[in-house]
């Protein structure tokens, strides 16, 4: 393969994990496998949910998914945590390449049928790239049409190892603002946009997706620079916009942690459509939802 | 939808159900009269008929297009005392109780009191077969592992094919008399019975002629003191269509929709047969009278519209019998199960899907009534635009259409020896139930509680509610090594429960030919002119028996769970999982968390789980199928509860997978109410494990909230969900967009609803799983979604 050691890309990316023994070209650390997915890409879909991400996004509505390791989770009565919350009461599990490809194919039928494939999202799906491309190339041996979800927080050479194998990138594009990217994701934003920009140039299928994050993301000067973005810089012109959602509040009681933004109102369908016709009346085509 | 229709419409849903004498005193004039005794039977029955149509009084109501009503107005509703008869008692719970009441007003209860009670006690089928059938048979029922259809009500699961849009009554009394003339006296030793059969449907088929006469007549005289000049001309027309059907072959659109009513109130005023029987293929009978009309000038796309819904409004208006005894008080629902068929395939196999098929689809979405259901038959060779205009109606959310698989159905027939053209003219009805659409006599026997005779093999053959053996002592499960020796334990006391159902049935069925036949159901019912043989007995060209299982979600559960913990895990002994459920778990909270969660489960596309529902489908499969009956035809078996499956529940104490004591049991081929948690794909992946063409019919629900179904890939994604299931051989499936007030309840038991997926925003996810405050929001768009 030709992708850099793991315990490389995870000394250089996040030095705070020491769990790379977690994640290699043969298993890896998923913390859900989504089925029936309807918003990551065409068709039906399964979606695998990889653990473990560089970002510490404010809005993250999947914070079981920021540690790679395993990590206990309270069990509340008869509401088994959404994912996988094993009878050892953690989040995550440690997963081979064989045993995930076996859980995505059993929805083959539902592809075919379709036109849908699998998703890799995460987390940060990149942030386990030997894992990850055994788990595309796998994918690609039953034909299955891939798509990959990424902050695209990782090295370029992450990125051209899985090019080949991946039909649609599903791209997070939140702040274009470097100090406001650290602030509110916790990393610089060069290597994001390097990554897009490389990406529209190697003529990669992308989907690129904003959170909308009122008052955060949503700010006249982000969303046009974004755009000045997408149209200077690269050929990208497929933009969807999601909006801040709610969904993840119970994790945070339950994985005990800080949820900075609980109480922030989620923006209307009216001000989606507004923000939507935006993006339209710049040329790009913008869709609401995944 | 017009100012008529919507007049109707609302006179429909305003009317309440009451219990009309009339067709009882009828009935029971006739008997007094002497003339039952000079004839045969089958003769007595078609006279009887006639009778009730010379008799009965006529309702036209105002505005009014299709005319006729089973009683003496919208909602009336007739009682069958020569089947069962109604106590005082029954009229009381039927007139005071809370939901579905019938009301019996004072004068009703005179009647029943004076006159009908006193004649008919001794005389009605019912009793006679509760003396006939032998004290196993009633042990059995009384412990509720099985239900009987036939105490209550006729046999009567079929549904009218074509030939009555190309045969009116007097071609029909024609086929009789041919038939007749071709008795061999000489050579046939039943031709005396056949002559007697034929007598009974020539006079069943002069009744049809009659009602259809007087109707003619009421309407004209109407016109002839009618103000209004478009209403005079109204009541003309109807006078003129009823005058012309049904004795002679409908000619136009109109003629071919009052033809079927007047059959319709043949058959059900014959007998209290189920609802059930209904026009079948309505877009395939209709599209050449409408194509006709269209072409002469004399028809709109408006019109029809306007006939159909008014057509629609006439099933609304027929609440189903009710029940007596215990059943009057369990039984909770008006609808009658009579399900119009839309879209298959052909003669030849090739789309059926037309304009009819479309203009029906609009009449179901716009008439919004609970009567007559309607559902979908999918063919792959139907164009997909059919299932998504059908998907746009099941987003509605009010559970129609549902969905069929066509291909499935046809496979389903001709491996019971249907041959492939009437399995192409068939359909599902009812529920879920294959048949060959006026061919066949698709009779549902009763329900069958599996669970049930799960538990009283736990207990050695007792059943633990009363502590009376009713089944075989198949040794205490505490002996039992392995997983197998339990299994066949298991397997014993099935074949011994059905054993006693057949045995039942076969008396049953003897009862209901000799006693009660049905003439006129036989005009309508190839081949009983032919053979000059009665429905009831055999005369239809197929005669299946169905028992129906229920609750094999919970059975598998159960199965997988002792499998797990008892026999390959060994971390729950036997005598400790019998002491939990003994005391309905009360102690054993954790053993029973266990069970229910750290248990593979049906539902999931987990194989350690469905390959127990693949064996139990093995062993009821092969405990029923291919029986003889009594009518020349089989028993076959099919997996369908309707609302059976709470009252199973009742009589069944805690389970090993967790369930507790009384709880319903899972439904149709549906999960466990919440053990499923990996979605649409997995439940429709384990459904699929069923060999759904061994059956006559298999029930799927699935759970969705309206925002699943919001936008155009929404509803795309449920039509490839149904192709994926169909490609499967998966038989029905039917969606239950839930509405808001399943989302509270889904909020005060959680692990009942693990499985409802709601869509918030462009995600979704499990409803359970979100914060209280977000599922207020989704409940609160979930009701606007409503209005």
């Amino acid at each position: 393969m030709l992708c850099l050691p793991a315990v490389y890309y995870l000394s250089t990316m996040t030095k705070s994990d020491s769990t790379s023994s977690l994640t290699d070209a043969g298993q890896g650390v998923i913390f859900s496998i989504k089925k029936y997915s309807m918003h990551d890409g065409p068709g039906i879909r399964t979606t695998v949910f990889l653990k473990g991400c560089p970002l510490n996004c404010w809005w993250c509505h999947n914070p079981e998914s920021k540690k790679l390791a395993p990590e206990p989770v309270k069990q509340g009565a008869n509401r088994p945590f959404s994912g996988f919350a094993g009878s050892d009461g953690k989040v995550g599990r440690i997963m081979t390449v064989d045993e995930v490809i076996a859980e995505v194919k059993k929805d083959e039928i539902f592809y075919d049928e379709s036109g849908g494939g699998v998703t890799f999202s995460g987390g940060e799906p990149l942030m386990q790239p030997d894992f990850l491309v055994a788990l595309l190339h796998a994918a690609k041996r039953y034909d299955f049409h891939t798509a990959v979800d990424t902050s695209g927080f990782a090295s370029a050479e992450v990125f051209e190892c899985i090019l080949p194998l991946t039909d649609l990138f599903l791209y997070d594009l939140k702040l274009m603002d470097d100090d406001a990217h650290r602030k509110y994701a916790g990393t610089p934003v060069a290597p994001v946009l390097d990554n897009l920009a490389w990406l529209a140039r190697s003529g990669a299928n992308v989907i690129v997706r904003i959170p909308i994050v009122p008052g955060i993301t949503d700010t006249p000067e982000n969303l046009d620079s974004i755009i000045r973005f997408l149209l200077e810089r690269s050929v990208l012109r497929n933009v969807s916009i999601l909006a801040l959602n709610h969904l993840g509040d119970q994790k945070y009681i339950r994985l005990g942690m800080e949820n900075k933004l609980g109480t922030l109102k989620v923006p209307s369908q009216e001000r989606m459509a507004e923000l939507q016709e935006r993006f339209i009346r710049k040329g790009l085509h913008c869709t609401i939802g995944g | 939808m017009n100012k008529r229709i919507k007049k109707l419409r609302t006179e429909s849903l305003d009317a309440q159900p009451y219990l009309s004498a009339e067709r009882a005193v009828l009935l029971t004039e006739f008997y007094k009269s002497g003339e039952v005794e000079k004839e045969s039977v089958p003769v007595a029955r078609g006279a009887l008929l006639k009778y009730i149509f010379e008799n009965k009084i006529l309702y036209l109501g105002d505005a009014e297009l299709i005319v006729g009503e089973k009683g003496n107005a919208p909602k009336s509703t007739p009682t069958y005392p020569e089947i069962c008869i109604h106590s005082m008692q029954d009229l009381e719970i039927l007139d005071s109780r809370e939901k579905i009441p019938y009301k019996a007003a004072d004068h009703i209860r005179n009647i029943y009191e004076d006159d009908i009670i006193p004649f008919w006690t001794g005389r009605s089928l019912r009793e006679k077969l509760l003396t006939e059938v032998d004290a196993q048979w009633i042990d059995a029922y009384e412990a509720g592992v099985f239900t009987e259809f036939m105490e209550q009500r006729a046999p009567g699961h079929t549904v009218e094919g074509g030939k009555i849009y190309k045969k009116g009554m007097a071609d029909f009394i024609k086929d009789i008399d041919d038939a007749m003339d071709k008795l061999d006296f000489f050579n046939d030793n039943k031709a005396l019975d056949r002559r007697e059969q034929l007598r009974g449907m020539r006079h069943a088929a002069e009744a049809l002629i009659i009602l259809g006469k007087r109707y003619s007549i009421y309407a004209m005289e109407m016109a002839a003191t009618e103000k209004d000049v478009n209403r005079k001309k109204e009541l003309e027309t109807i006078a003129r269509v009823c005058d012309r059907v049904p004795e002679h072959a409908p000619e136009n659109f109109h003629e071919a929709l009052q033809y079927y009513w007047f059959v319709h109130l043949g058959v059900t005023t014959e007998l209290n047969t189920w609802d059930s029987f209904n026009p079948g293929r309505l877009d395939q009978h209709l599209m050449p009278f409408y194509k006709q009309g269209l072409d002469e000038g004399t028809l709109t796309k408006e019109s029809a519209t306007e006939l159909l819904q008014a057509f629609w409004i006439k099933f609304n208006n027929q609440p189903a019998p009710p029940k007596v005894g215990v059943t009057a008080q369990e039984s909770a629902t008006y609808t009658d199960f009579c399900l119009i068929n839309v879209g298959g395939v052909k003669d030849d196999g090739s789309d059926a899907v037309n304009e009819m098929t479309f203009i029906i689809l609009d009449v179901i979405e716009e008439m919004r009534l609970l009567q007559p259901s309607s559902m979908c038959q999918v063919s792959k060779k139907n164009p997909n635009r059919f299932v998504r205009r059908a998907a746009k109606i099941i987003k509605t959310g009010f559970g129609q259409p549902s969905i069929f698989n066509t291909d499935a159905i046809i496979q389903e027939m001709v491996r019971m020896g249907t041959d492939i053209v009437d399995a192409r003219r068939g359909g599902a009805s009812g529920c879920v139930e294959t048949g060959a659409f006026g061919t066949e006599s698709y009779v549902l026997t009763g329900y069958f509680n599996i669970p049930k005779v799960f538990e009283i093999m736990l207990n050695n053959g007792k059943d633990p509610r009363t502590g009376k053996c009713i089944g075989i002592e198949t040794g205490d499960p505490e002996s039992f090594k392995t997983y197998d020796e339990l299994y066949a334990a298991f397997e014993l006391q099935l074949n011994h429960f059905i054993d006693i159902k057949i045995k039942g049935n076969r008396i049953i069925e003897r009862l209901w030919a000799s006693m009660l036949p049905a003439p006129f159901m036989s005009l309508l019912i190839d081949d009983c002119i032919a053979t000059g043989t009665d429905y009831n007995a055999g005369g239809a060209r197929y005669n299946s028996s169905y028992i129906q299982g229920v609750g094999t979600g919970t059975i598998t559960d159960c199965l997988s769970a002792i499998n797990t913990h008892v026999f390959i895990d060994k971390s729950i002994s036997m005598s400790k999982l019998m002491a939990a459920l003994k005391n309905d778990f009360s102690g054993s909270e954790d053993l029973r968390n266990t069970l229910l969660f750290n248990t593979p489960r049906y539902g999931n596309d987990d194989d350690r789980a469905d390959d127990h529902l693949r064996r139990i489908f093995e062993s009821f499969f092969s405990a029923v199928d291919g029986r003889p009956n009594t009518k020349g035809g089989q028993y076959r078996i099919n997996l369908l509860p309707t609302t059976c499956h709470v009252y199973f529940g009742s009589v069944i104490g805690a389970l090993p997978d967790g369930r507790k004591a009384g709880v319903p049991l899972s439904e149709g081929i549906s999960p466990v109410q919440g053990a499923d948690i990996n979605g649409p794909t997995a439940v429709i992946k384990s459904a699929a494990k069923i060999d759904h063409l061994r059956t006559g019919g298999t029930l799927l629900n699935q759970k969705f909230t309206p925002q699943l179904l919001a936008d155009d890939a929404g509803l795309d994604k449920l039509v490839h969900l149904i192709r994926s299931y169909f490609k499967m051989d998966g038989h029905h499936i039917q969606f239950n967009v839930v509405d808001a007030a399943t989302l509270r309840k889904a909020q005060e038991v959680p692990e009942d609803y693990r499985d409802l997926i709601v869509r918030v925003a462009g995600y979704s996810d499990y409803f359970i799983d979100l914060s209280p405050a977000l599922q207020e929001e989704v409940i609160l768009r979930t009701e606007h979604a409503d209005l």
